[in-house]
């Protein structure tokens, strides 16, 4: 009954997906913001894949998620105006630094680990903020744009047509997301789950924990460096503020709120994240005051978050 | 040159009392309760704006010594609220809390006393040099570094020879045994969180009076506090103490040679300290 129930979530939700754009604008939203729920979506399961499945906590994802973006739109902006091509250096610049500092913290556990990868989020913003003559400091880089994809046969209007920009996002987050399910289903992700639940068994089974853990961080920055590339693509325009250390607490709510123990958690935190705050910053100047206060109530009231509190419920 | 080094010396050394001072505070309340304070630096804009409002009725001193008094207490009503409700479970909720708390203080301090920054009078007789050769030896400047250097003392005074101070420290070597032996660990947490945050609104009233005020005032000074805690050992209060005068101090003499790198060298800091030795300079091996 379970797994039926499971598997009817995943057609559910791919159906959602598949036909927001339709949807959307007779709910009174519009499509860009189905981009921005996808974009945010990819990044909070990204981290999730670190926070659920491998059990330790960065608060510092938006380090990578910016270094992507940055990376992304100076490539199309001063080296070649290619969206693919990119995309690419967004991810690989994103995933290297990851890469790099991963093996300073992978030996650093709980509220220690959390705390460096803040600090080492940090250093990102630094430079993402004084390297005026290549990031423009707080005005952002700006004057670029995507550029449409030529598949050849036709070509994909990105640019102009936001369905057409949805799509291609919903296509990029569905190898990503497909990528992990199976990265989580093989060997390897079992054994981070192992980690998760006994790390001292884990490690006199002969796994070697630090490794592991090094491994997870980076696949998860992987994911979250493509969530930034897309970001970039998003709004055609970067400032610091995609690198800053608030942006690692949103992805951080995100996924528990949604549900941090499930696959699809993220993304309903993302969805309902991002539609919240869309409709506060239009109908409030306070708005950061309200998404402090849903900060408080969600770690007060519904530390299960949504998903959670469901599967809860189902098994009374 | 030898003048532009003292300088930034000097400088560094007061930096590096802001971040102590942070850092302390915030290390007293990582290490009793667990829980990282991101809302730390809203509590420094607390104790700032207070101080300022307080400023036409109490004067200068009184403002001093009320308002870190008062942004305690502010504490002490939060931790009673909202943070003691988190003890126990896993860091992640008390971090999310923290930095929604952060949000809200940076917003309601906007929302009361407006987004401009406000000016903070200091004393005229402090802001004069105290000698022309050395210009930038104002009063007030020496004045941080001396009143930093008393409270830091104090606190450890406190630690070490009043039964709460023991109490604090014996709290954060076992909490456990610690409430066996009839301790009531509540309000224990609950006194260190204020401790924690009056030194946080202290900094505050200290720090407007040079970086002026303005609800992000804290922003500048929370990150290197974290790196100060990394740098000089999680658990470890002389450790804290050490990381924040280093870092302060590295960054002020980097600022001479390489003015860019000032706020670099601090991250490299850590990241050879987390290479060198994970646990920081004074910290405790295995305890995180």
């Amino acid at each position: 009954m379970l797994k039926l129930d499971k598997r009817a979530g995943d057609v559910l939700v791919w159906l959602l997906l598949l036909t927001a754009p339709f949807w959307m604008t007779h709910v009174g939203s519009y499509v860009e913001l189905g981009s921005r729920v996808l974009v945010y979506a990819l990044a909070a399961m990204a981290l999730n894949f670190l926070l659920g499945y491998t059990g330790v906590l960065s608060f510092g994802h938006a380090a990578y998620f910016g270094l992507a973006a940055y990376g992304t739109a100076l490539t199309i902006k001063l080296l070649y105006p290619s969206t693919p091509v990119g995309m690419l250096v967004g991810i690989l610049v994103g995933t290297v630094a990851a890469a790099v500092i991963g093996p300073m913290i992978a030996r650093l556990r709980g509220i220690y680990f959390a705390m460096c990868t803040i600090a080492f989020g940090q250093v990102f913003y630094f430079i993402a903020f004084q390297w005026f003559s290549l990031t423009h400091g707080d005005d952002g880089v700006s004057a670029w744009h995507r550029v449409p994809i030529d598949l050849g046969v036709a070509s994909l209007d990105i640019l102009n047509d936001s369905k057409s920009f949805y799509y291609f996002v919903l296509a990029v987050f569905a190898a990503s997301v497909g990528l992990m399910a199976f990265l989580l289903r093989s060997p390897f992700g079992r054994t981070l789950l192992a980690i998760r639940e006994n790390e001292r068994r884990a490690r006199f089974l002969g796994i070697p924990v630090d490794r592991h853990i090094w491994m997870s961080w980076v696949i998860s920055c992987f994911f979250v460096s493509v969530a930034g590339t897309l970001y970039a693509l998003l709004n055609d325009f970067v400032d610091p503020r995609a690198v800053r250390w608030d942006q690692s607490g949103m992805f951080v709510i995100m996924a528990v709120l949604g549900g941090m123990r499930s696959f699809w958690g993220p993304l309903i935190g993302a969805a309902i994240f991002i539609v919240f705050e869309d409709y506060l910053s239009s109908h409030t100047e306070n708005w950061e005051s309200f998404i402090g206060l849903f900060f408080v109530i969600i770690v007060l009231f519904f530390p299960r978050g949504v998903l959670g509190i469901i599967r809860r419920k189902a098994m009374t | 040159m030898t003048q532009l080094l003292l300088f930034n010396v000097f400088n560094g050394l007061i930096i590096g009392a802001f971040y102590a001072l942070m850092a302390l505070g915030l290390s007293l309340i990582l290490n009793l309760s667990g829980v990282i304070n991101f809302a730390h630096g809203g509590f420094l804009a607390i104790g700032g704006y207070l101080a300022y409002t307080l400023m036409p009725y109490l004067g200068f001193w009184g403002a001093l010594l009320l308002a870190p008094i008062l942004t305690g207490f502010i504490g002490i009503l939060v931790e009673g609220v909202l943070i003691r409700r988190l003890y126990g479970r896993d860091p992640l909720y008390s971090l999310l809390l923290t930095f929604g708390l952060a949000f809200m203080i940076e917003d309601g301090t906007r929302f009361i006393w407006g987004a401009q920054s406000l000016p903070f009078q200091i004393p005229d007789w402090l802001n004069t040099p105290l000698s022309s050769e050395f210009f930038f030896l104002t009063g007030y400047r020496v004045f941080m570094v001396v009143l930093a250097a008393v409270v830091v003392l104090g606190l450890f005074l406190i630690l070490n020879f009043t039964r709460l101070g023991i109490r604090i420290r014996a709290g954060t070597l076992d909490l456990e045994t610690v409430s066996v032996l009839g301790v009531n660990v509540r309000v224990l947490r609950n006194l260190n969180f204020g401790l924690g945050i009056y030194l946080a609104g202290l900094a505050g009233v200290l720090a407007v009076g040079m970086l002026g005020l303005q609800p992000t005032v804290g922003d500048s000074l929370i990150m290197p506090s974290f790196i100060a805690i990394i740098v000089g050992g999680l658990g470890s209060l002389p450790g804290t103490l050490a990381g924040g005068l280093l870092i302060g101090l590295a960054s002020g003499i980097t600022s001479v040679y390489f003015p860019s790198a000032s706020e670099a060298v601090i991250y490299v800091m850590m990241a050879a300290v987390l290479i060198v030795r994970p646990r920081g300079l004074l910290g405790e091996e295995g305890r995180f």
